[in-house]
């Protein structure tokens, strides 16, 4: 029973949920004595207003792409993966790793390796809550909340005991040396003649991200795969009675979205050119956002990212001119993932009564 | 080690586990009732923050605690519309409230007090202070018995023994009274509720409620009587630390006053270090004692030391047939 079209299911709903969102961040910020265009201007100018500001949202964009996608493949499995954080933290161990393990000549040769360091890591991360709720029903939302904690602890064990260099107070690694820095924008439109902020860390990971977003694409829509992974999100007795196996299922779902996460940290990381504590920076929950947002589409998680990046940036420099802290991106975090996901329906019922009655006109009260 | 450092981290061990005892028998209320909540952290927060926040303006811890778990119950309300009215998704809908409140709590602490997200120090009134039970004082020369009363039993903020006496009341209400066990039903078979003519939407408006006031008072609990005002989060984790241990009680009040002394006692422990090192003769890394609950909690979901079975319509939005 499907009342509403596709576009409107796709497109209208989100907007409408985010416009909602927004209109309460506006109404919030000029409770904060801040006239909100006067802040959105602020916003924009500072994200989108140079090759600098550019720099960082597509920075920041990158991360969530991929903790985007991390949660949106779950959700195709319906699964909610909300362990991002911690798969992310431990794809940055993994990436870390990789770069110091070797004096890499080139980046890249280290870009592959610490592509793949991440994934695994992060795969590994996410693939134990997988086996738990395959094989043991522990339900995965508690276990993967209880494993970002437990990230952040072995995180911080290994920081401050064992990966911290010898004599220095930072709790963080050494850095990576020169053969792991990725080109960044300014190198890369610098090839053809673009001139680009050089202090922004947006680098070459931007379009791996974007690569990634085709893969998902490919791997949902286009193979076998993806298929089981949709039928067993829809109904898992029609999957099991089709002989798909849910616990085959639920670990590929997972193992997928692990390593997406761990991903995330080639672009982290690497810019840092460090390992430092909190790396993630809650970019692992920005993804349930960013997937609920782009109703789990790479598309959708591409232009949600985007959002939440220039957001990301935009808000640090309002909490930069005016006396906003940086949480206000917090708040409409909470309400966009309030607005798009858990109150859905509020959005939906009036809209289907609208699309009701265009399409049977005259048929009111009769 | 002696008789009265493992006092001192007994009474530590109290201490941290009061806001965790309030939380986790809000989720339990919540759970019992059908609603998953993993927003206990939120409202915590939320509660701290305004408990605090107005017990500074006003100068009454009281009125503090009226904001605290109006601000609580507030946050409940919207995962209630949420997850009840419109059947939206509640692990999402308490995914949302968590970040609602991590962002709302700092930028209107910023507004009203312009200290990076604190609240001004609370002092004398404005807080809940220790209270003193009779003949503490007289009683501490008395070895072992005495020094246990005045050290472990005495000297605690009014909220840690209404706390501990929320345990009984909480088993009495979900096990001896009619509302109780209709609670109870709403979270195992709705349709059986509503078959008997109970409004089940009513009911589970109701468990929310009670969560929302339980987690107020552990918010106002932290800000005004473990700590001396509202820092930015403030509630690090204790609401998931308290829903570990909600499952690791499997659900059961006095279970679950257990299960909170014990990850309280972890806590405690890791503020200890030295005493680990006494005792276990083991340099055990302070993050590992800060990770065990969480640890503890996915060996017990695994069902490794018994099972933990949720109740079996939690997270189910009910739909009344037409």
């Amino acid at each position: 029973m499907t009342v509403l079209p596709k576009w409107a299911d796709a497109i209208l709903i989100p907007l409408l949920s985010i416009l909602i969102s927004f209109v309460i961040s506006g109404l919030v910020i000029l409770y904060l004595g801040l006239n909100p265009f006067e802040a959105l201007r602020l916003m924009v100018t500072g994200a989108l207003g140079s090759s600098y500001g550019w720099g960082y949202t597509l920075f920041y964009t990158t991360n969530f792409i991929f903790t985007g996608l991390c949660a949106a493949i779950a959700f195709h499995a319906r699964l909610f993966n909300i362990g991002g954080e911690g798969q992310a933290t431990l794809g940055g161990l993994g990436v870390a790793l990789v770069c110091l393990a070797v004096p890499w000549p080139h980046w890249t040769l280290a870009l592959p390796a610490a592509l793949i360091g991440g994934a695994l890591f992060g795969a590994a991360w996410a693939f134990i809550p997988a086996w738990l709720q395959a094989r043991r029903g522990s339900h995965i939302v508690i276990t993967t909340i209880m494993f970002n904690y437990i990230a952040a602890a072995l995180m911080v064990y290994l920081l401050v005991e064992i990966l911290k260099p010898e004599g220095s107070m930072d709790p963080a690694t050494r850095r990576f040396g020169p053969g792991a820095e990725l080109p960044l924008f300014s190198d890369i439109f610098g090839l053809v003649g673009i001139p680009f902020s050089s202090s922004a860390p947006a680098n070459i990971s931007f379009f791996i991200a974007l690569l990634a977003c085709l893969l998902f694409w490919l791997l949902v829509w286009r193979t076998r795969l993806g298929y089981e992974i949709r039928a067993y999100g829809h109904s898992e007795t029609a999957a099991d009675y089709a002989g798909i196996s849910p616990v085959r299922m639920i670990i590929i779902a997972m193992i997928v979205s692990g390593a997406l996460a761990g991903c995330m940290a080639i672009n982290s990381v690497m810019a840092t050119e460090r390992l430092v504590l909190n790396s993630v920076e809650g970019a692992g929950f920005i993804g349930l956002a960013v997937a609920l947002m782009g109703r789990s589409h790479p598309v959708g998680v591409i232009l949600a990212a985007l959002l939440f990046g220039f957001l990301y940036q935009g808000g640090g420099e309002l909490a930069l001119w005016a006396n906003i802290p940086r949480e206000l991106i917090i708040l409409i975090q909470g309400l966009v993932i309030l607005f798009t996901g858990a109150l859905d329906n509020m959005v939906r019922m009036p809209l289907e009564r609208i699309f009701l009655m265009i399409r049977r006109p005259g048929r009111q009260g009769a | 080690m002696d008789f009265l450092t493992l006092l001192q981290v007994l009474d530590t061990t109290v201490r941290l586990a009061t806001p965790l005892l309030f939380a986790c028998l809000a989720g339990l209320v919540c759970e019992r009732a059908g609603i998953f909540d993993i927003g206990l952290e939120g409202k915590m927060l939320a509660s701290a923050f305004f408990s605090a926040a107005v017990a500074a303006i006003s100068g009454s811890v009281w009125i503090g605690l009226l904001a605290g778990v109006m601000a609580s119950v507030a946050l409940a309300g919207v995962h209630g519309l949420a997850s009840i009215t419109f059947r939206g998704n509640q692990l999402i809908s308490g995914v949302a409230i968590n970040f609602l409140a991590s962002g709302l709590t700092v930028l209107i602490a910023q507004d009203w007090f312009g200290q990076g997200g604190r609240t001004p120090s609370l002092s004398g009134g404005a807080r809940f202070n220790e209270i003193k039970l009779p003949f503490a004082d007289l009683l501490s020369g008395l070895p072992y018995i005495g020094q246990s009363y005045a050290e472990l039993f005495s000297g605690h903020s009014l909220l840690v023994y209404v706390g501990f006496l929320t345990v009984p009341l909480t088993w009495w209400v979900i096990f001896r009274t009619r509302f109780g066990l209709r609670l109870r039903a709403a979270g195992e078979n709705p349709e059986a509720v509503d078959t008997a003519g109970v409004n089940v939407i009513r009911l589970r408006y109701t468990a929310i409620a009670i969560c929302g006031l339980l987690c107020g008072l552990a918010g106002v609990y932290l800000a005004t009587g473990l700590q001396a005002g509202f820092v930015k989060e403030m509630s690090s984790g204790r609401g998931f630390i308290a829903l570990a241990a909600l499952i690791f009680a499997k659900w059961r009040p006095w279970y679950a006053l257990f299960s909170c002394l014990l990850f309280g006692f972890f806590q405690a422990l890791s503020f200890r270090p030295d005493v680990v090192k006494a005792v276990t003769s083991l340099d055990v890394p302070g993050q590992l004692l800060d990770a065990l609950p969480y640890i503890l909690t996915v060996v017990i979901l695994a069902g490794f030391v018994g099972k933990a079975i949720p109740p079996r319509a939690g997270g189910e939005p009910y739909v009344k047939e037409n």
